[in-house]
């Protein structure tokens, strides 16, 4: 793809407008060296963004660059721990992987010391790479700490041992305010967003549609809700399957699609999984589906054949599948928590719920409704488009790298 | 770009974005949110009034201030909740006394109340504050009539610089645009008007674009 061709499709997605002020945005960025540092190049959400983040920026003249870390198992044993408990697990981490965890930093910072060195600007994403910045003493780049995580409650002896790290950045960044911990740094706030051009978003013809229907058994001729999420308690889908069932006693050719990951790494998640399905198991109108973590395409039709999606989440981070459901022209009722309460606006985007009685009734209006739910739809794409594609995350980070070279000025003028 | 500069100066467009920062400070009830209101920087009240304009929110929220949103969806406090909405903070000549006219409503509400409601923990108020950045774009005007077709693509950045946060910046919070159009004397004294007649407080910065469109489409057709 060259620069041109790209930012010319998402000025058809998300506005002339929008693309010509990250043009100007961006010129005085020319040729800057700006470094992006995860652990892994596929799978999960961060590296969906920077896939198309990096060469947005390229496209944009920033010298910007991504790079991966690797370690050994017992590093992504480690960091996985981290993870949970950032999230609030109460994790206790043996001190030799924590040793193992700073090895891996030390090693991978070795590696990439030239690079990281000459860099204007590095953003390392999360907790893994976190620990290299001890590798960099005389660093002359602006330095910042991207957490994905909801950190509002972490476990404190884990978190007290990575905010030894997070201290020494520039900045930090967090997706939304309720999900940050207090730090001397400045704490930046910039939403996730969506890729319009990922296969779980793009457009899908008719036949794939169709496809779909016959692939799983759902009759397209009867109203279906969907809730894509994995068999977690948090995403309470056994909640849903009641507020179905409460719904169904009025609407009775109902139908209700789950469909998650596979759990098989998650005793937790077997456990919830084997619950939904005795929930279930009487319903043929109930459809539990696995499907594996690469069925971008299922999903994204899926969200396409549903009437209404759900999210009944009793916790959630950002809720990035509110995001492609709303992006899809679907009214969301979605659990009022998170980044859910962010994107789902009552009566206009969908409806926030607590509880499955409420989820039914929402999910009874809309289907009752069908012009409120096409208008409301509508408006959630508009909503997305607006506020929740790739093009508004970019504009927030080039207007970070603003912040990080002029300081604390409120009113910056270049 | 070269400019000849008419007699009357020239309209330089300029364009901002905004980046939020949190704070780190949180109210879960009515006394929380007062005494941190005491302290807060005055970029905080700011953002919670404006900000909305520039992140995030539905075009047509129930309540236009961040107070009067979360004491009404979280507090359950309607009563003080019209009250907050009703604030316009043009109205107040620096942050600072926009700050007091909270604080007393609040204060009000709590002189009332028996005991305050708390808000769920994942749902306190969040102070956020912001860093703006503005720049310029290439496009220079030199005659009213042409801000119709600048107006028409213009960013919401834009249209938040010049028509709301110049109010901070210009002699009797005019809006940048006004602020112009006083310099051509008295002839576009009646753009000037219809242009004061657009309320900045209740609509979305793609409606307000829409609103100024029609406005300049009508007065100059």
């Amino acid at each position: 793809m060259n620069s041109e061709n790209t930012l010319a499709q998402y000025e058809e997605v998300a506005g002339r407008d929008v693309i010509e002020q990250l043009r100007q945005l961006a010129a005085p960025l020319k040729g800057m060296r700006l470094v992006h540092v995860n652990s892994t190049r596929l799978g999960g959400g961060v590296a969906e963004i920077l896939l198309k983040m990096v060469p947005l920026m390229q496209d944009l003249g920033i010298a910007a660059s991504w790079e991966v870390i690797t370690g050994d198992p017992v590093f992504y044993e480690c960091t996985k721990s981290f993870h949970n408990a950032i999230q609030g697990d109460h994790v206790n981490i043996p001190g030799s992987h924590l040793k193992e965890y700073e090895k891996t930093n030390r090693h991978n910072a070795e590696g990439l010391k030239d690079k990281l060195n000459d860099a204007d600007i590095v953003i390392i994403h999360d907790p893994q790479p976190a620990a290299m910045i001890t590798s960099f003493p005389g660093r002359k780049g602006k330095w910042v700490w991207r957490c994905h995580i909801d950190a509002s409650r972490p476990y404190r002896p884990v978190w007290k041992y990575l905010r030894e790290f997070v201290v020494r950045y520039d900045a930090s960044i967090f997706s939304l305010s309720g999900f940050a911990q207090r730090l001397p740094n400045p704490t930046y706030l910039i939403p996730p967003s969506i890729d319009p051009f990922h296969e779980k978003n793009i457009p899908l013809d008719q036949e794939e549609l169709r496809h779909v229907h016959a692939q799983f058994g759902i009759d397209p001729e009867r109203p279906m809700i969907l809730q894509v999420s994995r068999y977690d308690r948090f995403k309470d889908p056994v909640g849903v399957i009641r507020a179905y069932q409460l719904a169904k006693d009025f609407v009775p050719s109902l139908q209700l699609v789950l469909a998650g990951g596979s759990a098989t790494d998650d005793p937790e998640g077997e456990a919830v999984l084997r619950e939904v399905r005795t929930e279930a198991e009487d319903d043929l109108d109930i459809k539990v589906l696995l499907l594996p973590g690469d069925a971008h395409r299922t999903i994204n039709a899926l969200q396409r054949i549903a009437d209404i999606v759900l999210q009944k989440s009793i916790k959630e981070g950002f809720g990035l599948t509110v995001t492609e459901a709303m992006w899809k022209n679907k009214p969301v009722i979605g659990g009022d928590t998170g980044g859910i309460r962010l994107q789902v606006i009552n009566h206009h985007t969908g409806f926030l719920v607590n509880t499955p009685e409420g989820a039914a009734l929402r999910i009874r209006y809309l289907l009752h409704n069908r012009d409120k739910t096409e208008e409301m739809g509508r408006k959630a794409k508009e909503f997305v488009r607006e506020n929740f594609l790739i093009t508004r995350q970019l504009r927030e980070y080039l207007t970070l790298i603003y912040a990080l070279l002029y300081g604390s000025r409120e009113w910056i003028e270049l | 770009m070269t400019v000849n500069e008419s007699k009357y100066g020239s309209f330089y467009l300029k364009d901002c974005t905004l980046l939020a920062m949190a704070t780190g400070k949180r109210a879960q009830n009515l006394r929380e949110l007062r005494e941190l209101l005491r302290d807060i920087d005055t970029n905080s009240i700011y953002y919670h009034f404006w900000g909305g304009l520039l992140r995030p929110r539905f075009d047509d929220p129930e309540y236009h201030n961040d107070f009067a949103l979360w004491t009404a969806n979280s507090l359950h406090n309607k009563l003080l909740a019209e009250r907050l909405a009703v604030i316009d903070p043009m109205t107040f000549k620096t942050l600072d006394d926009l700050r007091e006219e909270l604080i007393d409503l609040i204060e009000e509400t709590l002189n009332e109340t028996e005991y305050p409601t708390w808000s769920k923990r994942d749902d306190q108020f969040e102070f956020i504050r912001f860093q703006l950045v503005i720049f310029n774009t290439k496009t220079v005007v030199q005659e009213p009539k042409e801000l119709l077709n600048v107006l028409r693509n213009m960013s919401v950045g834009s249209i938040f610089f010049h028509f709301i946060d110049g109010r901070r910046r210009n002699a009797d919070a005019q809006d940048d645009f006004q602020n112009w159009l006083s310099n051509f004397d008295e002839k576009y004294d009646e753009l000037r008007d219809r242009i004061s007649d657009i309320d900045p407080y209740f609509s979305s910065l793609t409606q307000l674009r829409r609103r100024l469109v029609d406005v300049f489409s009508a007065y100059f057709h």
